[in-house]
């Protein structure tokens, strides 16, 4: 069975934010205006936080160090849990997934989650003329599904999908081939555009793959390991 | 008694307690108006919110619940008033609390659809409420506070019915002079209730039974409710003691509520004879129990907190203490304790005032409270809460829609006390018949009790 995992390496991470651009117009973000940014609105799939330094010798601002945050996909996710109609759900390869279409609007989910990897749609998303057009015309879409990059409406609960559309169309792509899918075939936007290449993505059942391998490392460790959520993007530590 | 004709207890109160039931002045329609009002206002800018969607409100991220979620838990919780007075005191065999039954339920079975209204204003997708039906996950403790709330509001319509329906065939017999409708109204609501000591048995026996249920279910609400909250692992929320700690809460912001409508309906009804000061003396004895089990539950909640010293929780307990809540944290221990305990136990005696003053202060700090549980921890987020710090107004709508669904409240208890009488009159008769109906002789569950006197 596949198992996505993402590893990110902290000590290559150069805090570019250029993961968190590249989520945005992948996924058709929407945008917001400053005083609701200021108002802690903005939605960003992909957040990048300066790390506060404990204890003594608080490192100066130049030497800052930053965490890069896309959803843990935990095993065990607390948001899946609490979720009253099933709108969001872990799939069999361990991708935390949101159904546009059925979230009620309720934001258990969002108080639920301990890493405030879930956004809500205050509004009805709106985009400024000129981003209108070029908007990600990728859709994971039924009858009764909306996932993915599609077009949110107003009030529903949003968050990092790992870019499930990219993985439907390796898989789809794969398929008119005629010929098996391979994990490696497919990875979210923002390991693609990761400017250090500090981002690895891949299955982490396959003990050959990158991500298993770095999950090894003695520098690997993962976001409140304490709250039992499993999460499966893994961090490596710096130096 | 003849065939076709129908019984009802005499109580030398009927009088009284029926004058207001018979008049609805000027100074009630202009009440009712202004209430529909601003009723209307709410539904208004609550319309303005659906369009435009929840950004209206000073919710924001990680503020994800404000002042909606206080408000349901808030009204669930003024609603345990009915249920604790009528179901739990019934069953203890407290029968002082008889002319103060139907005041008490009538505040569960109004307060309980605000309560879901709350829900409904603070869901982003009002209009996918199927959803649950059709989708549900028993797993979410969401769709436990549905289970639970939905039941209690449906037992409640059913216990509160039973115990009206000797006094709407009173109304039925009694009111000849009311408009038509009216008249028909009570004809068709009084279900043919003849009064007959078979019926009044059976209603007693029912009513028992429906007191255990009821009992079970006002402890199960309360607690689901918390569970919310509880069932996250968030800091501040995350304890066992949530559940009975609102369990108590909401026995007692109900019990306070119905010394300050007792009092409202005793004055502008005139009921003191009907209502006697002693109703506000046993009330005022509950009230200094459970003013102190507040201190308890408080205590034993802050110092597990203080004293364990786990980082993610005293972020959110110095929010508390000496934070951007801590006005409200310490108003409310006044408000809720300090002053009402004072007053409950040094100036309350038969005084209606002083316990109205208390009983309103307790109100005002509960929901104070309310807010203190659910907030405080939502500004500090468990990962980087340095960093991700919640900030949260209010805005205008969510007091607007918070007024409006006070007031429909309010409404909706103003209008039924002038058209059904607010003093159970069959359960508070003194003069029995004993030879004919000898109808106080209830079946409880257990040991048959002891005739009075």
């Amino acid at each position: 069975m596949t198992k996505w995992s993402m590893v990110i390496d902290l000590d290559k991470c150069v805090a570019c934010q250029g993961c968190s651009i590249a989520c945005r117009f992948e996924n058709n973000t929407p945008i917001v205006v400053p005083s609701e940014a200021a108002l802690g609105r903005s939605i960003l799939w992909n957040e990048v936080f300066p790390l506060r330094s404990e204890g003594e010798g608080a490192i100066a601002s130049d030497q800052a160090k930053f965490l890069t945050r896309p959803c843990m996909h935990c095993e065990d996710p607390p948001c899946v849990k609490v979720c009253p109609v099933g709108a969001t759900y872990k799939d069999e390869e361990g991708i935390v997934r949101q159904n546009y279409t059925r979230c009620i609007g309720c934001r258990l989910c969002t108080v639920a989650c301990p890493y405030g990897v879930r956004y809500f749609n205050w509004y009805e998303p709106d985009w400024a003329d000129s981003i209108e057009r070029p908007l990600n015309p990728d859709r994971l879409e039924g009858p009764r599904d909306l996932e993915g990059p599609s077009v949110r409406p107003q009030g529903v609960v949003e968050k990092c999908t790992f870019c499930i559309h990219r993985l439907h169309k390796a898989r789809e792509r794969a398929k008119a081939e005629g010929r098996d899918f391979r994990s490696d075939e497919y990875v979210p936007a923002c390991v693609q555009t990761c400017t250090g290449k500090a981002r690895f993505f891949g299955d982490l059942d396959d003990p050959e793959s990158t991500v298993s391998q770095l999950a090894q490392s003695r520098r690997a460790f993962r976001l409140l390991e304490d709250a039992g959520t499993h999460p499966k993007v893994i961090y490596l530590h710096e130096g | 008694m003849r065939a076709g004709q129908t019984y009802h207890p005499e109580n030398q109160h009927e009088e009284l307690i029926l004058a207001p039931v018979r008049a609805i002045s000027s100074r009630d329609r202009t009440l009712w108006g202004a209430l529909v009002g601003i009723l209307f206002i709410g539904v208004i800018v609550y319309i303005r919110q659906f369009i435009l969607g929840l950004g209206v409100t000073g919710m924001n991220r990680p503020i994800y619940w404000g002042v909606y979620i206080t408000n349901f838990v808030f009204f669930i919780g003024l609603a345990h008033s009915g249920t604790f007075i009528s179901a739990i005191l019934r069953l203890a065999g407290a029968d002082w609390r008889a002319p103060l039954t139907r005041a008490a339920e009538a505040i569960t079975l109004f307060s309980l659809p605000f309560g879901v209204a709350s829900i409904l204003v603070d869901m982003g997708r009002p209009d996918r409420l199927l959803n649950i039906i059709l989708y549900g996950r028993f797993q979410s403790p969401l769709l436990w506070d549905f289970t639970a709330v939905s039941l209690y509001l449906f037992s409640s319509v059913v216990f509160f019915y039973l115990s009206l329906l000797p006094d709407i065939a009173l109304c039925r017999d009694r009111l000849t002079h009311v408009p038509t409708w009216q008249q028909r109204m009570y004809q068709i609501l009084a279900l043919g209730w003849k009064g007959t000591p078979t019926q009044y048995h059976r209603l007693e026996k029912t009513l028992d039974g429906m007191a255990i249920f009821m009992s079970l279910v006002v402890v199960t609400v309360h607690t689901v409710v918390s569970w919310v909250f509880g069932m996250t692992i968030q800091p501040g929320w995350h304890t066992a003691l949530i559940g009975p700690f609102f369990l108590l809460g909401a026995i007692f912001s109900g019990t306070a509520a119905v010394v300050i409508v007792l009092a409202i309906l005793r004055k502008t009804y005139k009921l003191a004879e009907a209502l006697p000061i002693s109703l506000f003396n046993s009330l005022r004895k509950l009230l200094i129990v459970f003013t102190l089990s507040w201190l308890y539950m408080m205590v034993a909640e802050h110092l597990t907190i203080f004293y364990g010293n786990l980082p993610d929780e005293m972020e959110v307990f110095w929010q508390r203490v000496t934070g951007d809540f801590a006005w409200i944290f310490w108003l409310m221990i006044f408000l809720v304790f300090i002053i009402p305990l004072y007053i409950f136990i040094f100036k309350g005696k038969d005084s209606i005032k002083w316990m109205v003053a208390a009983s309103i202060m307790v109100n005002v700090g509960m929901w104070l409270e309310r807010y203190i549980v659910i907030l405080p921890t939502e500004t500090r987020p468990r990962l980087l809460y340095e960093l991700v710090q919640g900030k949260y107004t209010p805005t205008l709508t969510e007091w607007a829609i918070t007024l409006s669904l006070f007031a429909g409240l309010t409404l909706l208890y103003a209008v039924f006390t002038r058209f059904f009488p607010i003093v159970p009159l069959w359960e508070t008769v003194e003069k029995l018949e004993p030879e004919k109906f000898n109808l106080r002789q209830r079946p409880t569950f257990g040991r048959k009790r002891k005739e009075r006197k």
